[in-house]
């Protein structure tokens, strides 16, 4: 019990104020030169010594992405984003390390200022005993990867997505794209044709995953887009919970970020994917920010197959982001639960697609949107059923809670049903904090500040309960941060 | 010098005047009622006395334990001690009970200087307080009043107060819409906490909580202020003549 109550204890512990980690690593980088070409990509995959049908794929992409335009139907509004100025590729300057005793000891005191849980730095510290294994994408180039050992026992595959590419080529190449196809959208055809690395995780039939897998990304040298690739497969019956956590230092300059997330799951196989987000929101006066552009769709390609999307967004400047799932085996099952939390000058436009192509497909929403400050939050999801999707059912639920008079709140939930036997549902509430509310808790003990993260936490409870515990904790905790001064 | 020292308090909400002059004083250990005519002004008192936001004080002075009252945030009047029952209590969605109680209570004892009190620990306290108050564990588990009848939403809120264990408690019409069980039980609850250092201001409407807690005082209030102070006796004999002839009485 009373995570509510931890995080209510540890919230005037975290921080004296403002965005805790803000703070840049001097480890050396190498910096591609600014812009993209042919020629930028031919560099990236020739640096990661790529194989020839990797590069095409890569070209393939880019061409397809120089014909098309930025997508404009998102409620955000941003500076052009100059895509020649940006640097495609950066990496620390040594080799990777091979094991913990080469990691930079810079990067580790990196980790400790960013908070990663004391169980997952001693995880990169090499202690035994510790359960949640970590890959951490450090600028581009994971540089430490632990549990290995336990993981491949198990037959589980947990690896940097640029080694996957080296040493179980034939996965990649059968997976890779197979979700997002390079050509999807602007960003992803961005991030097909750039990406340098990422998570690679491959559970085969019948495993069950022994541990919670972790990766840790974090954007760190100036002007650098990051575009992660993650590529996640669970065989027939096999289960996976992957967890995704985010923060990246102060910076002035907006910065692109556009991953691209790809789930597969097969006959009864599950995978649940947990996101915290907290990138660089930008200043109290809007400056400065991440623009976090991504694509996230899994596909539940088996009967029973099931995928479940769970994030907590509180960062970054522009949030575009709708983790979807293609249900097309029959009986499976897809989930979103999202809590997306914008403050100061914050865009989100965030939700997901449930596209039901087989029968007795079922799928389930939850967002909760809390605006504070000036801050627009859209939640905009698609429902849409396919004819053979017989007894499709789908049950939405999006609230929104405003602090204060300067923000917005806004529901723009699609619909499309082509077979009549299909059942939806969808609800949908607006409310503010009420001034009862918060005095009932202050005439209690607690403080204004306490008073506004209980009663936000409570809002969320539906959906961070669906988190694994510590990230609950630490998304509790995220919350409460990013609610700063957002009252009185 | 009394625990809490009204003197000469005016109050008004969106410019209009409720209170008009308030002098009250009670001292520690004891039990005060007041009763009084729907609008005349037990609600805002309570409010005032609490600190409750867009109720604007126009003059005069509280002091509780010799404080400036009026001067502190709400939080910090529940940390100096002051509890208030709500007539209407809120709902929390998604704050679980328990978790709420914890959390208020280490507020409160942080302000203190105290201790924090941990999980194991307050559990225990949390059911033995229950216990005494043949109020069911399920409390615990459930959200903050969601779904609550109106009884069980006053019930929690004696739970709330036997926990938090104030020195002064505001019991704002605590009674009404309660059957005579639940009576009983809120009774027992502040009759439990009786002492030399707990005191009480039960604001109520009608004579028949006073049968469970017996006062030391009973003051009338009318049209914002106190027109008459007696013992026990004069609950009984409000319930027999009713409100108008000592507020026709007043107003002569």
């Amino acid at each position: 019990m009373s995570a509510v109550a931890e995080t209510i204890e540890t919230v005037s512990a975290v921080t004296e104020g403002g965005y805790k980690w803000g703070f840049e690593t001097e480890i050396e980088t190498e910096l591609a030169p600014k812009g993209l070409s042919e020629e930028t990509i031919r560099l990236i995959s020739a640096r990661k010594n790529e194989p020839e049908w990797l590069l095409a794929w890569r070209l393939k992409a880019f061409a397809a992405w120089q014909s098309m335009t930025e997508p404009g139907w998102a409620r955000v509004t941003h500076p052009a984003i100059d895509y020649q100025a940006i640097h495609y590729y950066a990496a620390p300057k040594k080799p990777a390390p091979r094991n913990l005793s080469e990691v930079d000891p810079e990067l580790l005191r990196t980790y400790e200022k960013l908070g990663i849980p004391l169980s997952e730095q001693a995880a990169l510290a090499g202690v035994e005993g510790s359960r949640v294994a970590v890959d951490a994408v450090f600028d581009s180039v994971s540089v430490a990867t632990t549990f290995r050992k336990t993981l491949a026992r198990a037959g589980v595959i947990f690896c940097p997505i640029s080694e996957a590419v080296r040493e179980h080529p034939e996965l990649v190449r059968r997976y890779l794209g197979s979700v997002v196809p390079p050509g999807d959208n602007f960003f992803a055809a961005l991030n097909s044709a750039v990406f340098t690395d990422g998570s690679f995780v491959f559970v085969p039939k019948g495993v069950r995953c022994p541990m919670e897998l972790s990766t840790y990304f974090r954007i760190n040298a100036r002007s650098t887009g990051q575009f992660e690739r993650t590529l996640i497969i669970a065989e027939d019956g096999a289960y996976v919970s992957y967890l995704e956590g985010c923060t990246a230092p102060m910076r002035d300059e907006n910065q692109l970020h556009a991953a691209v997330v790809e789930l597969v799951a097969l006959n009864e196989a599950e995978i649940k994917y947990s996101t915290v987000q907290n990138w660089y929101p930008g200043d109290a006066e809007g400056r400065g920010g991440i623009f976090n552009f991504v694509t996230k769709r899994g596909a539940c390609r088996g009967r029973k197959s099931k995928i479940s999307w769970t994030q907590v967004e509180t960062g970054s400047a522009i949030t575009w982001k709708y983790p979807s799932c293609i249900l097309q085996g029959a009986e499976s099952v897809g989930a979103f639960y999202s809590v997306a939390l914008t403050n100061n000058f914050q865009q989100a436009d965030t939700g997901t697609k449930m596209l039901h192509l087989g029968p007795d497909t079922k799928s389930t929403i939850v967002s909760k949107g809390i605006s504070a400050g000036r801050s627009n939050n859209t939640y905009r999801g698609l429902v849409r059923i396919m004819p053979r999707a017989a007894r499709a059912r789908n049950f939405t639920q999006c609230d929104s809670l405003l602090i204060g008079d300067r923000c917005g709140a806004h529901t723009v939930p699609y619909i499309e049903s082509r077979n009549a036997t299909a059942r939806i549902e969808h609800e949908a509430t607006t409310s503010k904090i009420a001034e009862d509310q918060l005095f009932y808790c202050r005439s209690r003990g607690l403080s204004e500040e306490d008073s506004v993260n209980l009663i936000v936490n409570g809002f969320c409870r539906e959906v961070l309960k669906e988190l694994p515990m510590e990230f609950a904790v630490e998304a509790q905790k995220l919350l409460a941060l990013s609610l700063e001064g957002s009252v009185g | 010098m009394a625990l809490l020292e009204i003197r000469g308090l005016a109050a008004e909400v969106e410019g209009k005047p409720i209170l008009r002059g308030v002098d009250l004083s009670l001292p520690e250990g004891e039990v005060h009622a007041i009763m009084g005519p729907n609008g005349s002004g037990k609600s805002t008192l309570a409010y005032v006395l609490a600190g409750r936001e867009g109720y604007h004080v126009s003059a005069g002075s509280v002091r509780f334990d010799g404080e400036d009252l009026l001067a502190m945030d709400p939080e910090a009047r529940a940390a100096a001690g002051l509890f208030l029952a709500f007539q209407y209590p809120v709902e929390l969605p998604g704050v679980g009970n328990a978790n709420f109680l914890r959390t208020a209570l280490n507020a409160v004892r942080r302000a203190r200087a105290e201790p924090e009190i941990d999980a194991m620990k307050f559990l225990k306290e949390a059911r033995a307080a229950l216990k005494r108050l043949s109020m069911s564990e399920e409390m615990l588990k459930r959200n903050v009043n969601v779904g609550f009848s109106g009884g069980e939403k006053k019930r929690n809120e004696i739970f709330q107060m036997a926990l938090l264990r104030p020195r002064l408690a505001i019991l704002d019409e605590t009674d009404s819409g309660l059957d005579i069980d639940a009576l009983k039980i809120v009774a027992n609850g502040v009759n439990a906490l009786r002492g030399e250092k707990f005191s009480a201001l039960v604001i109520t409407h009608y004579q028949r909580l006073l049968d469970h807690i017996v006062p030391d005082k009973v003051h009338v209030l009318s049209e914002g202020r106190i027109v008459r102070s007696g013992g026990p006796e004069l609950a009984l004999s409000l319930e027999e003549s009713g409100y108008a002839g000592l507020v026709a009485e007043a107003a002569a």
